[in-house]
């Protein structure tokens, strides 16, 4: 399955990265032959005997705990990776104009 | 010889009966690091300063304990032994990466569980190794920081993602280490460099503090010159965290290695796992290991596996999806370098992304996001989480009739450094044989079962059900004392 240029150029859109025109060029030929592989899977039929998906290996599902307070990390030591912060929140450029 | 060249086991029995210190261990391994690591580049970072500190720690629990005999506080097994961690655990107040530029000045503000509970235990931290970018790749040729070489031939990878903490370990510049497995990753590096590797079942060891990559098969465990080794390590790592939702609070048994012999022991050989492409010195070496384990009192039978070769495709959909949404977090904001000159958020992503992962990274993040993006999701997505389904059921199938399943880590044994990177295709099916035991969730152990015409090491994969590690572990354990491959090393 082949994808149109303007696909990779969506789905690296919606990934939040920005592609040189080589690398969309690159992703569109590559990322096409890797899902002509997956195309592998449809050979499989999970309709007939509804196959339920496999989210988690796990017999676990919402895990609860005692609802009390413990001691969490001090904000300044999780704002000291970041690139921009102040007044104890992180610094980002403006959303709205 | 070296204390370095010691095996934990042997190295912590030494510790006990005061004939040597966790100083001089460590100034054995740190030796071997200066002069080994410019060349093979197994760390990313070392820490000289936080091993000198823990080993002075450990040898004066050693000698209190020497001194009060071994009456009221046990001795961990580990106290005292210098370990290498793979650079996707965090170590509070250490730069932890994942391989990945977009964390290259990261400092973590707290401790993995998995490598707490070795510091808790006496635990001597020499750095943090090499990785593929994000545990993504199966070479550690996708690492941000250039490759790391295989002790047993430098022009080849270590393989991946756990290749620097592999190498560190065969090349003896420590005792073992953490890695990581979401798809193979520790397994098969633990099989390119003839050591030990261990594959725990997923939610066996808690995921708090690794950067995640595939958060429903991402599993951490240890890396080692010997299965008595890795089992040692693997004592003091698993059990339940309530910082891990998806630790679960199974108990971890006492893992018994005495018995010599496998008597009862029933061995399933899966005919799907021994078919063309595989290399024939692989399929020859691991058909000889089962003849040994039959030698020893098992009994091996073919069972078959029959959704195999579907275990390929459904994880390259359901890894890069969890992966794109896992690697969202990564946007410039609260952690990591920010693009220069991007003045709106919207570029501050795009830029920041685009300039700081790496080709492979990209490539899953797109793959991923394309996968579970509207009018795909059931074709792709949700076809691969059915596929899993049937998988696991192979397994449990299997697992009825067997104790053990015997087949090999990898098709080949380590290829030259550069020879795939051009076919990510060709990258991926590397993980053909330790990806569906991923997918189920169950444990694998890689144990070194000889060698090729090159003298490369083959290694010996042996599964066992969901939190059947001590199984897996006596079963490798008997075949290692009947074969000794341990003891062979790169020069």
């Amino acid at each position: 399955m082949a994808l149109t240029l303007e696909q990779v150029e969506h789905i690296a859109a919606l990934a939040r990265l920005r592609l040189t025109a080589e690398e969309m060029a690159r992703y569109r030929e590559q990322l096409s032959a890797i899902l002509d592989y997956m195309a592998k899977l449809r050979q499989l039929d999970t309709h007939t005997a509804a196959i339920e998906p496999t989210a988690t290996v796990l017999p676990l599902r919402t895990v609860l705990r005692p609802d009390e307070v413990t001691p969490s990390l001090p904000p300044e030591e999780l704002l000291a990776n970041a690139p921009a912060s102040e007044a104890n929140m992180f610094r980002v450029p403006p959303v709205l104009e | 010889m070296s204390l370095a060249d010691l095996t934990l086991s042997e190295a912590a029995a030494l510790l006990r009966e005061g004939k040597t210190s966790s100083l001089e261990l460590t100034e054995a391994c740190l030796a071997r690091i200066d002069s080994l690591d410019p060349t093979l580049r197994a760390f990313l970072t070392t820490t000289p300063d936080l091993a000198h500190a823990a080993a002075r720690a450990a040898d004066k629990r050693i000698a209190d304990w020497r001194h009060h005999s071994a009456s009221d506080q046990p001795l961990h097994p580990l106290t005292g032994i210098p370990l290498a961690i793979k650079d996707v655990l965090c170590l509070k107040g250490t730069r932890t990466t994942a391989g990945s530029r977009i964390l290259e000045n990261f400092v973590a503000p707290y401790t993995a569980t998995a490598v707490q509970r070795l510091l808790d235990a006496g635990v001597v931290i020499l750095g943090k190794t090499n990785c593929d970018e994000f545990a993504m790749g199966s070479s550690t040729e996708n690492s941000g920081y250039g490759v790391t070489h295989n002790p047993w031939d430098a022009a080849r990878v270590p393989g991946g993602s756990s290749g620097g903490s592999a190498a560190a370990v065969a090349a003896r510049m420590a005792f073992g280490a953490l890695g990581t497995d979401t798809g193979g990753s520790i397994r098969q590096p633990a099989s390119f460099c003839g050591i030990v590797g261990l594959k725990t079942s997923y939610g066996r060891v808690s995921r708090y503090g690794l950067i995640a990559y595939g958060s429903s098969l991402d599993s951490i465990g240890p890396l080692a010159r010997t299965v008595a080794d890795a089992a040692l390590i693997f004592g003091a790592i698993a059990g339940h965290d309530p910082r891990d939702a998806t630790s679960m609070p199974t108990p971890v048994p006492d893992v018994s290695l005495d018995s010599k012999d496998l008597e009862g022991v029933r061995v399933g050989v899966p005919k799907e796992y021994f078919i063309t492409g595989v290399q024939k010195e692989v399929e020859t070496a691991v058909r000889q290991a089962i003849r040994v384990l039959e030698a020893l009192g098992a009994q091996a039978v073919e069972i078959s596996l029959p959704h195999t070769e579907y275990a390929l495709p459904a994880y390259y959909l359901i890894a890069p999806a969890e992966a794109s949404a896992n690697l969202a977090r990564f946007d410039g904001v609260r952690y990591g370098p920010r693009a220069d000159g991007a003045d709106s958020l919207w570029d501050v992503y795009l830029d920041t992304r685009g300039e700081r992962f790496g080709p492979e990274v990209k490539r899953r993040i797109m793959l991923g996001t394309y996968a579970l993006s509207a009018g795909y999701y059931d074709a792709y997505y949700g076809q691969a989480q059915k596929v899993r389904t049937l998988i696991k059921r192979d397994f449990e199938e299997a697992f009825k009739s067997v104790d053990v399943i015997a087949c090999p880590v990898a098709p080949t044994t380590a290829f030259k450094i550069g020879e795939k990177t051009g076919d990510p295709l060709a990258m991926y099916l590397e993980d053909v044989f330790t990806l569906p035991p991923s997918l189920a969730g169950i444990c694998g152990l890689s144990v070194p079962c000889g060698f090729d015409r090159n003298r490369l090491p083959v290694g010996l994969q042996l599964l066992g059900p969901a939190f059947g590690e001590a199984n897996v572990l006596r079963v490798g354990r008997a075949y290692e004392q009947a074969t000794k491959w341990y003891k062979e090393r790169p020069t």
